[in-house]
């Protein structure tokens, strides 16, 4: 697995598919992000902030100080290159929030490509809940950043709801504190094509990361994730839990899942999981976790991956019991979801993202997302 | 009085992808307010009439006729028949996971009764029906059917019976894998559901431990797929004492 975190461009080439991390990815979609050329596109913003969360501009070099990571490959590397600064969340040190931080971001055509760089830091003993959701349409290349210190805890909800036609690629770069714990979800159901890549890194012994994810996707919709993990501290967890479930004609998902603990990252604790139901013949799925183990003293560490069919026994026995098939099949869904859609604690974006799932199986009293 | 009349039934599965015809020729009549044993050894066709009554897409009719209160079954949905009066205690109840017996068991009695039961009466209800059948409360968080111990799974199946109390039960095997305590508490269940008079019940079995706890008055022998013997409960006894064998021949252990 490849570790390399850069914002020199050059550090990464136009990828040209053969690459191991491009292998799968929808190239021909994200083609205009290749280009290492400034652009004048934005989105438009929303903004539910708590009393006491701090929203405000940086420069590109105090974000590059800031940031949980460096960018891990081309499109990364030029969205911090090209965004001009970047938009900071602030959760002052020791504050508590149980009402989320919500950022919508929206957007109206394909061109031109919008370069966009988000951070959110979590202050020591704080705690909060961020929701940043995506809208419209958009060529959208976004680096978010999310540093949670010591003792922290933040829960981030990251809502790919882009009508049809956009295109989305980002590097959510996550780093866990000493002690802290970092819970975030994933969630991607629209869009032409999605590629969004999560690093978790830590700062310190005790670290929690829980990643999870979920995508929908409909005919002619790839959407690949991946995640990398990189243990390098002592006695740190994580646990990813990402599920996919697609239907119709050329529909595609690739999750890739690499978890790396390094020699010095003894008593870690990893387990991953990728899961994909195919909902009829059109789709494909493709499921690569990768465990690479360093060092002979690990507290637990596996892996698992599995792409099924849909199953007409659970559907049997539910019609069975007089519950209509439309039913059956929401509930069968939303049940293979159940264990990503209960780790999300705010009951208003669970219970938005349960609906916008049954609105993608086409029941929901909604547009599809 | 509401009945069941199965004439001539004949079921194929598809078996290393070739048909092959399972029941043949099946005729079998429950009034409401019946209840029935069909006994037979292991691999006669009791659990394929069951789940050709459910619908289940594995099992093609290729003749004959099923009418439940003058509808044909045979004509209707899975869900359909169910919302029409038909219940199946599966002899392996199914996991579902990440549907909780809660939501399920209340998706079902709306489906069932046609409409969604007030919250607070339902509540107490459901309480009411897991605490008869000994489930403890916890289960209406769980996932239904998923990690539940075979006895668990047999009382969840009579929870569900009491509360859709449909107009046709089949219960497959619902003895099996119970303990004795298990089976007694089982068996209250299909006896409170029975003691309201209009339920037509029809107990699939192979053992005769069932019909101990639940009075039948009809019992009915499966041999490869067709009815070969009929009888009240004297019929029971008589296989309980001599086996199977009087009925196929010999070498037929039950
Ligand atoms: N879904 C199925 N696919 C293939 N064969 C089946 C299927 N269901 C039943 N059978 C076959 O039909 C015969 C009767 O089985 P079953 O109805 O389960 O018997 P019983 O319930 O009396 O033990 C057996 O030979 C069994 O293997
Ligand atoms: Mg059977």
């Amino acid at each position: 697995m490849s570790n390399l975190r850069s914002y020199d461009v050059a550090d990464f080439p136009v990828p040209t598919g053969r690459e191991e991390v491009w292998r799968f990815a929808p190239r021909t979609a994200l083609k205009p992000m290749f280009d290492d050329a400034p652009s004048e596109g934005h989105l438009q913003w929303e903004t539910v902030l708590p009393e006491g969360v701090v929203l405000r501009e940086i420069s590109t070099e105090e974000a590059t100080a800031r940031a949980a990571s460096a960018p891990v490959d081309r499109i990364s590397a030029l969205a911090a290159k090209h965004a001009g600064g970047a938009v900071l969340l602030e959760i002052p040190a020791g504050s508590q929030h149980p009402e989320p931080v919500v950022l919508d971001l929206s957007g109206t055509g394909r061109e031109p490509v919008v370069w966009g760089w988000i951070l959110i830091e979590v202050g020591e003993g704080a705690s909060a809940t961020v929701a940043l959701r995506h809208f419209g349409t958009a060529m959208y290349a976004g680096n978010v950043s999310v540093v949670v210190k010591e003792g922290a805890r933040l829960e981030f909800v990251s809502v790919q709801a882009w009508d049809d036609d956009a295109v989305h690629a980002g590097h959510l770069a996550t780093r866990v504190g000493r002690d802290a714990t970092l819970r975030t979800v994933v969630v991607t159901l629209g869009g032409e094509a999605a590629r969004l890549v999560q690093t978790v890194d830590y700062d310190g012994p005790g670290g929690d990361a829980d990643v999870r994810g979920l995508y929908f996707a409909d005919a002619g919709q790839r959407f690949e994730h991946r995640s990398f993990v990189n243990h390098d501290q002592p006695h740190c967890r994580s646990n990813v839990v990402f599920k996919g479930a697609l239907q119709g004609e050329g529909a595609r998902s690739v999750w890739v899942g690499d978890v790396l603990i390094q020699p010095s990252a003894v008593g870690t604790q990893t387990y991953e999981i990728n899961r994909n139901l195919l909902l009829d013949d059109g789709p494909r799925a493709d499921s690569v976790p990768n465990l690479e183990i360093l060092t002979g003293d690990v507290a637990g560490a596996g892996h698992a991956s599995a792409t099924g069919r849909f199953d007409e026994e659970q559907l049997f026995y539910l019609r069975s019991r007089g519950i209509p098939e439309e039913q059956a099949r929401r509930l069968v869904v939303l049940g293979f979801f159940a264990d990503v859609l209960d780790g999300i604690d705010v009951p208003m974006i669970r219970s938005e993202l349960m609906r916008a799932v049954e609105a993608e199986l086409g029941y929901g009293d909604q547009e599809s997302a | 009085m509401t009945e069941l009349i199965i004439r001539d039934l004949h079921v194929e599965v598809e078996s290393d992808g070739a048909p092959k015809e399972i029941l043949r020729g099946v005729d079998l009549t429950v009034h409401g307010g019946q209840t029935h044993a069909i006994m037979g050894p292991n691999g006669s066709g009791k659990s394929t009439l069951a789940y050709a009554l459910a619908g289940h897409p594995a099992y093609t009719i290729t003749g004959g006729s099923v009418v439940m209160d003058g509808q044909d079954l045979l004509d209707m949905s899975v869900d359909e028949r169910a919302r029409a009066g038909l219940f199946l205690a599966m002899q392996y109840p199914v996991e579902v996971p990440g549907v909780s017996v809660s939501n399920f068991l209340r998706s079902a009695v709306t489906a069932v009764r046609g409409e969604a039961p007030a919250l607070r009466t339902w509540l107490k209800e459901m309480r009411g029906a897991m605490a008869d059948l000994h489930v403890d409360p916890s289960f209406a968080e769980r996932s239904v059917n998923e990690g539940f111990s075979g006895g668990e799974r047999k009382r969840h199946e009579i929870l569900q019976l009491e509360l859709l109390n449909p107009k046709f039960a089949v219960l497959d095997e619902t003895d099996s894998g119970l303990d004795v305590d298990a089976l007694k508490v089982v068996s209250e269940g299909v006896n409170r559901v029975r003691a309201g008079g209009e339920i037509g019940v029809v107990l699939i079995t192979h053992t005769t431990r069932l019909l101990k706890q639940i009075p039948v008055e009809f019992v009915h022998v499966m041999w490869q797929g067709r009815i070969v013997a009929e009888g009240g409960p004297e019929l029971a006894e008589q296989i309980e004492a001599d086996g199977y064998e009087q009925f196929t021949g010999a070498g037929v252990a039950g």
